[in-house]
C-alpha cells in the first residue's frame, strides 16, 4: 500500500467535518472522517485508524476502540463490492434466507468470506430498516430491495461486468 | 389526516423550491417572526405530541426540562438512527422529504434557543445523508439557516453525523457518546442529557418524527394536534408496516383507527396476504411483546384493539403490548415463531454493548438455547430457562436494551409456549424446510 494520505479534496473536506464542532472537541469527527478513510482504502488498516488519528490529534487507541465497535468498519481486507445482507426478522419473514442461501451458492463462498477474484465478499448485518421492501442487502450506499433469486443473479451478472 | 406526508410523493418534493410551494417553511416564518421560544414550546406542550422514537414521552415536557444556564450552549440532537426491527419510517421520511425534518429541526432548535444542531443518522444510510445535506444546502442558501435567521437575530447551524452501525446509538446517551466519537455505550443517568448531554452542555435529544410533527403544530396550534387521536394519544402516526401483508410500506394514521381497520383496510394494510389467514403480529418495533391475531385484534376484555398507546398496550404484558416505534410486523400462518424469535434474539445479542453483565451474556444464552431449539437440539427445561434468562435481564441493566431483549423472547413463550414445546418434542418434524407449527382449533390453522 503507497502512503497512507487522503487527497487534497478530502483533506479540505475534513477540516470542513472538523468544523462542524466546538473547538477541542475534534474527535466528534471520527466516525465522519472512518467513513471517508473506508471510502478511500476499502478498510480500516492499522495504518489507516493511526492516520485517521493523527487527523485528529488523538491516540490510535482511540480509533481502534471505536472502530471495532461499530459493524460498518471492515477490520480486515474485503472485496471490490461488499454485500451486506439483512438478517433480522421481517427480511426473514419474506423470504431473506432463501435468497441469502442462494447468493452464497451463487458466489459460492459463506458469509464473512470473499471470491477468489477479490471481486465479492458476503457480510451478514443487522436491520437495515427497510423492512417493507425486504428481503434487503446493501453495496456500499445503494439499497437494494424486494430481492428475489433472480434479482440477485441480475445484480452479481451486472457488477461481474 | 395526514400531517407529516402529505406531499410527500410530489415530484421533487426533496427540492426546496417545490416544498416551499406547498407551504413547507411557513412554520419557520410563523415561529421566528411571531413568536417567542416560549411560545412554540407551549404550543408543543398543548399538542400533547408524544416521543416517536418508542417512549412516548410528551415531546414538550421533556423540552421544558432543559436547563438554560447563562452563557452555556444548548443543543438539539436529531435521533435518526432508526434501527429497530421493524421500523424504517424515518427512513422513508428523510429519504422523500428531507425539507420536513429541516423545517421541524429549525422551528424546535428556535424554541430551545439551540444554535447548533445535529441531526444523528445510521451510517447505513448514507445516501439519505447526501439528499439530507444537499436540503440543508437549500435552506441555508434561502437564508433559513445560518446566520440572523430572516433578518431575526436568530442563529442556527445545523450538520448531519453518520454513525456506524449500531442499534444502541438509538439510546439517546449512547446516541450522544456516539457524536462525541466514542464507543456507544450509554450513560448512567440521572445526569439527564437536559442538563448534561452533548459535550456536557444541556441537550434535547428528539426522534425524527417528533421533530417533524412541530412545524405542523406551529402553523396549527397545540390544540388542533390534539384534536386528533383519542385521549393521551394525539396526532397522527408513521406506522412502518412490514410483513405478510399486501401491502407493506410506510402509513400515516391518525391515532385511533382499529387495529382491525389498519391490517384490512385497502387504505392501509390491505389484508394479509392471498390465501393466508392471521397469526400474530409485533406491533411497535422487535421490542415490543408479540400478540396472537385474537389478541392484537380486541383485548383481553373483548374491546377492539385501537392503535393508540394505552388500548395497545390495555392488558399489560398478560395481554396486552406497545405501539413503541409503530414497526407493526404481521405474520400468518405459514411463520415460525420459534424461528422469528430466534432472529430477534441474535439481533439483541449482536448489539448488546457489552457493559452490563446481564445483557451481555444473558442475550448470548438466549440466543445460543433458541438456536438448538430452532435446530432440533433443544432440551425440554429450555422454555423455562428462557423465560428465567429474560427475567433476569430485564431492569438490571443502564439503558432498556435489556428490557428491549427479554420482552420478545418472554411474550413468544407467554403465547406460544405449545410451539416451542412441538420444537423440542418433535424435532424431526420441525427442522424439516417449511415445517410450522399448527395449533389445533386457533383462528389461523385451518
Amino acid at each position: 500500500m503507497s502512503k497512507i494520505v487522503f487527497p487534497a479534496e478530502t483533506l479540505e473536506l475534513v477540516k470542513k467535518i472538523i468544523a462542524r464542532y466546538p473547538e477541542g472537541k475534534q474527535k466528534s469527527a471520527l466516525l465522519p472522517i472512518l467513513h471517508l478513510a473506508q471510502a478511500e482504502w476499502k478498510w480500516c488498516s492499522p495504518e489507516v485508524m493511526d492516520y485517521v488519528a493523527s487527523l485528529l490529534s488523538i491516540s490510535s487507541i482511540e480509533v481502534y476502540e471505536v472502530a471495532s465497535f461499530y459493524t460498518m468498519f471492515h477490520l480486515e481486507p474485503v472485496g471490490e463490492h461488499v454485500i451486506e445482507y439483512c438478517r433480522t426478522g421481517p427480511c426473514c419473514l419474506m423470504g431473506g434466507v432463501e435468497v441469502y442461501d442462494h447468493l452464497k451458492k451463487r458466489l459460492k463462498i459463506n458469509t464473512g468470506e470473499t471470491t477468489k477474484d477479490g471481486k465479492f465478499t458476503i457480510k451478514e448485518v443487522e436491520c437495515l430498516a427497510a423492512c417493507g421492501w425486504g428481503p434487503v442487502f446493501q453495496i456500499r450506499e445503494k439499497y437494494y430491495m424486494h430481492l428475489t433469486n433472480e434479482k440477485v443473479d441480475e445484480i452479481i451478472d451486472e457488477l461481474s461486468k | 389526516m395526514k400531517i407529516l406526508t402529505e406531499h410527500i410523493d410530489v415530484p421533487n418534493i426533496d427540492s426546496i423550491d417545490v416544498f416551499m410551494k406547498h407551504g413547507g417553511y411557513s412554520a419557520v416564518t410563523k415561529a421566528i417572526k411571531k413568536m417567542t421560544p416560549d411560545e412554540v414550546t407551549e404550543e408543543v406542550k398543548k399538542s400533547g405530541l408524544r416521543g416517536r422514537g418508542g417512549a412516548g414521552f410528551p415531546v414538550g415536557m421533556k423540552w421544558s426540562f432543559l436547563a438554560k444556564p447563562e452563557g452555556v450552549p444548548r443543543y438539539l440532537v436529531c435521533n435518526a438512527d432508526e434501527s429497530e426491527p421493524g421500523t424504517f419510517k424515518d427512513h422513508y421520511l428523510m429519504w422523500k422529504s428531507p425539507h420536513t425534518l429541516i423545517e421541524g429541526m429549525i422551528v424546535s432548535s428556535y424554541a430551545l434557543g439551540a444554535n447548533t444542531s445535529y441531526i444523528y443518522v445510521r451510517g447505513e444510510l448514507m445516501y439519505v445523508i447526501n439528499i439530507l445535506e444537499k436540503a440543508i444546502q437549500e435552506a441555508y442558501d434561502k437564508g433559513l439557516l445560518g446566520k440572523n435567521i430572516l433578518g431575526s437575530g436568530y442563529d442556527l447551524d445545523l450538520f448531519v453525523q453518520p454513525g456506524g452501525g449500531a442499534y444502541i446509538c438509538g439510546e439517546e446517551t449512547a446516541l450522544l457518546e456516539s457524536l462525541e466519537g466514542k464507543r456507544g455505550n450509554p450513560r448512567n443517568k440521572p445526569p439527564f442529557p437536559a442538563v448534561k448531554g452533548l459535550w456536557q452542555c444541556p441537550t434535547v435529544v428528539n426522534n425524527v418524527e417528533s421533530i417533524a410533527a412541530t412545524s405542523w403544530i406551529v402553523n396549527n396550534g397545540g390544540d388542533a394536534y390534539a384534536a386528533i387521536g383519542v385521549g393521551r394519544s394525539t396526532g397522527t402516526k408513521l406506522i412502518s408496516a412490514s410483513g405478510h401483508i399486501k401491502k407493506p410500506g410506510v402509513y400515516e394514521i391518525p391515532l385511533g383507527i382499529t387495529v382491525e381497520d389498519f391490517i384490512y383496510s385497502d387504505e392501509w394494510c390491505g389484508g394479509i396476504r392471498d390465501g393466508h389467514k392471521l397469526k400474530a403480529v409485533v406491533a411497535g418495533g422487535s421490542s415490543v411483546p408479540i400478540l396472537p391475531a385474537e389478541l392484537i385484534l380486541t383485548t383481553a376484555a373483548g374491546e377492539k384493539r385501537l392503535m393508540t398507546y394505552e388500548s395497545l398496550s390495555d392488558g399489560g404484558f398478560v395481554s396486552g403490548t406497545m405501539l413503541g416505534s409503530g414497526g407493526f410486523v404481521v405474520m400468518d400462518e405459514t411463520a415460525c415463531i420459534v424461528h422469528n424469535t430466534l432472529t430477534f434474539a441474535k439481533f439483541y445479542h449482536h448489539e448488546s454493548c457489552g457493559q452490563c453483565s446481564p445483557c451481555r451474556e444473558g442475550t448470548g444464552w438466549m440466543d445460543k438455547v433458541l438456536h438448538r431449539i430452532e435446530h432440533g437440539q433443544g432440551r425440554k427445561e429450555d422454555i423455562d430457562l428462557l423465560v428465567d434468562v429474560a427475567k433476569k435481564i430485564e431492569g438490571n441493566t443502564i439503558c432498556p436494551l435489556g428490557d428491549a431483549a427479554s420482552w420478545p423472547v418472554a411474550a413468544a413463550i407467554r403465547h406460544f409456549r405449545d410451539e416451542f414445546e412441538w420444537h423440542i418434542e418433535h424435532p424431526e418434524l420441525a427442522t424439516k424446510p417449511g415445517a410450522v407449527f399448527m395449533r389445533k382449533g386457533a383462528s389461523w390453522t385451518k
